[in-house]
């Protein structure tokens, strides 16, 4: 029965009831479950099918990393895992070979650069002041990790573990950038030199796989090098992966700037500016943003390609735990030791996504 | 106009810094103060980064006695990780002074590759594991069985050979890296594991039954292990193959790295006189102070002390002395004489 209700005036206002809660099956849990899960009768074999696999294997897995887990003394006889392993290697997982008495360097490091993430992540600063930042701190933070104005110099043979695998994706992916940038302008120059020469850097870098590049750094550079004229290793390596990821970097940028409607370069020259403006103004804003899913994608596949500077001897995060699971007092304890390694990625790599995801949400107007 | 300057100028550089390079490993080695030393990335018992972040092991022993003997401090050496194809390269350019690497001393590496080998440091070689269920205890009877081998490397050729020369067969399954190989032997996959001997003890420990399984007597290859130097410095070399026969002699006469003081002042032989400098000025023919073996005893202890503490019954890789014992008690070791 309709309510009614009087108006000033008088009149019968209508005002209905309020709606049936659906039926049961198609609201609720069983609801979405019949919509996520059941929808068809091929999903609907594929979720038993799965639901069966999670049922025969998630226990043994449960009761293998937590529950038979032994987490601070070590002990053979266990039947799960041993997690005194990672807490007993942690140090030299974090940081190699470090110097014990300056420990509080990486860790001062660690400290700064989580800082700045979480301010990058959170938006409380203006763009230029991040970038900014991200360009001038990390200079600072080298100078921590390795020492000079005061600090003790800690050989680069020392550094090691996550934090070598960070610093080789920091830097490296905070170098490409604007070297991947500028490779894809020069491929659009109109002066056949640079265009040229951009072309043939990009097309030789992306011809060869990284490892390549890490060997012909490694190995060949040195044969070619006179007596005497050591280039560091790391700085070797380090170059090699600027190279090879601003080539990768180049060709999706230069994805984005063909988005760009030639309309745009002919308002921006209507308006009087000059073409070097039109392309920092006009051209790469949007361009970049076209390209952010990419880029991250780059960034993250960077940082997972630091764990090949392995077969060039240096210990990364990868290096540092296959390393540490040949220790023979702790020998036996590798799936323990992957299993935290590839934690430690997936940590990184699904946040590194996730803030890309973020940044792709605000552009979207 | 402006390339033709930087082109010069980067000549001149280059030609500048090359001949820094012209100066010999040890004056090099003593103007930095610092040994630079290349080991493994990790092969247990010969080199490992402990949990202090400390490099320990056999071949980081070795390294540091060198250190030790030249620079008065066993603590003055820098490591450098090289992974296996760098080995070499960083010898003959001159990235390190001295590799300690689990590296084999063959011809073609000592003739052709521009380093040279200074003295055997450990006898290795490939071997055979079995589960003892099997009830078989030469490889000689094996004949039939199947063996996971790691592809790529020698082992596999090695297999080979060893079949052909004794006329039995052998089905091989190769993989990809020797934690798979071993997994597959420890799934039952197939009969038999080989990889070199030293590293099949380190292997089997992590075995879960490891007194279940064998290794086996017979010796597939001959794998002698060396330091090595750049090709050309022969005082360099000299020093770091006469601080290795140092150690191998000091355990021949029972110097230990507890009494190398007490036997320095108190012995009565004239040899350990000589080598330890009591008398006679050994180290000068190396271009070394007197107490040079006595600092390299003092650091890592004698050949024996060294191998006890990496390979002996307290570690899980239980090694036999076996050849690697000193001839007098059935091995190699045969310390050359210092004087």
């Amino acid at each position: 029965m309709e309510t009614a209700t009087l108006t000033p005036l008088g009149l019968k206002t209508f005002v209905p009831r309020p709606d049936k809660a659906p039926p049961l099956v198609a609201s609720g849990i069983i609801g979405w479950m019949r919509i996520n899960l059941f929808n068809t009768s091929f999903n609907s074999v594929l979720t038993v099918l799965a639901l069966a696999f999670l049922c025969k294997v998630l226990p043994p897995l449960v009761s293998w990393a937590f529950l038979d887990a032994s987490w601070l003394t070590p002990s053979p006889e266990h039947e799960g895992a041993c997690w005194a392993f990672i807490v007993n290697k942690f140090r030299v997982l974090m940081v190699g070979l470090y110097p014990g008495e300056q420990l509080w360097r990486p860790m001062a490091v660690a400290v700064i650069m989580g800082i700045l993430s979480v301010v990058t992540v959170a938006r409380k600063l203006s763009t230029r002041l991040l970038i900014l930042l991200w360009y001038t701190l990390p200079v600072g933070l080298f100078f921590i990790i390795n020492g000079g104005f005061g600090l003790p110099k800690v050989e680069q043979s020392l550094w090691g573990g996550l934090m070598l695998s960070m610093g080789l994706a920091v830097i490296g992916i905070l170098l490409s950038l604007p070297f991947g940038i500028l490779l894809a302008l020069g491929r659009r120059s109109r002066l056949a030199v640079v265009r040229t020469l951009c072309t043939g850097i990009i097309e030789c870098v992306r011809g060869v796989p990284l490892i390549t590049i890490l060997f012909m750094a490694s190995v060949m550079l040195p044969i070619f090098l006179p007596q005497g004229v050591n280039i560091n290793n790391l700085l070797r390596v380090q170059i090699g992966m600027i190279l090879f990821s601003s080539a990768y970097i180049a060709e999706v940028v230069r994805g984005g700037l063909q988005a760009i409607p030639v309309g745009q370069f002919e308002a921006a020259g209507s308006l009087g500016l000059k073409p070097w403006q039109t392309t920092v103004f006009v051209v790469l804003p949007q361009a970049l943003r076209h390209v952010v899913p990419s880029l991250i994608g780059r960034c993250v596949a960077l940082f997972k390609d630091t764990s090949l500077v392995i077969i060039v001897g240096l210990l990364d995060f990868l290096g540092m735990v296959k390393a540490s699971s040949q220790d023979p007092k702790w020998l036996g304890y590798d799936a323990e030791a992957y299993v935290f390694c590839a934690f430690v990625y997936w940590i990184i790599c699904f946040s590194m996504s996730r803030y890309g995801q973020s940044i792709e949400r605000r552009n979207q107007w | 106009m402006y390339l033709k300057r930087i082109v010069v100028f980067l000549c001149v550089s280059f030609l500048a810094l090359g001949s820094t390079g012209l100066a010999t490993t040890l004056e090099d080695v003593k103007a930095r103060g610092v040994l630079n030393c290349g080991i493994s990335e990790g092969v247990p018992g010969f080199s490992i980064p402990d949990s202090s972040g400390r490099w320990v092991g056999f071949d980081v022993d070795m390294a540091r006695a060198v250190a030790a003997a030249v620079l008065k401090d066993g603590e003055k050496i820098k490591f450098v990780s090289l992974a296996s194809k760098q080995k070499i390269v960083a010898v003959s350019s001159g990235q390190v002074d001295l590799t300690s690497r689990t590296t084999t001393w063959t011809l073609k590496r000592d003739a052709k590759q521009g380093v040279d080998f200074t003295t055997i440091v450990f006898y290795d070689g490939q071997g055979f594991m079995i589960p003892k269920a099997m009830g078989v205890t030469s490889a000689k009877d094996l004949d039939g069985a199947s063996v996971c081998v790691t592809a790529g490397t020698t082992s596999e050729l090695n297999v080979a050979d060893f079949a052909r020369a004794n006329n039995i067969k052998f089905e091989i399954v190769v993989f990809d890296g020797k934690k798979e190989a071993l997994n597959a032997y420890a799934s039952g996959r197939c009969d038999v594991f080989t990889t070199d001997i030293s590293q099949l003890a380190a292997l089997r420990s992590t075995l879960a039954k490891p007194a279940d399984h064998l290794i086996l007597p017979e010796v597939l290859s001959k794998e002698p292990l060396s330091p090595l130097v750049r090709h050309g410095d022969n005082q360099w070399k000299d020093i770091v193959t006469w601080v290795t026969n140092g150690l191998i002699a000091a355990e021949e006469h029972g110097i230990t790295k507890a009494n190398v003081l007490k036997i320095k002042e108190t012995s009565k032989n004239p040899v350990v006189q000589r080598m330890l400098g009591k008398s006679g000025d050994t180290g000068s023919y190396l271009g070394l102070d007197k107490d040079w073996m006595v600092r390299a005893i003092q650091t890592v202890g004698n050949y024996g002390e060294i191998y006890q503490r990496h390979f002996g019954p307290d570690t899980q890789l239980n090694i036999p002395r076996g050849i690697n014992n000193l001839w007098t008690k059935g091995g190699q070791h045969y310390a050359l004489p210092i004087r």
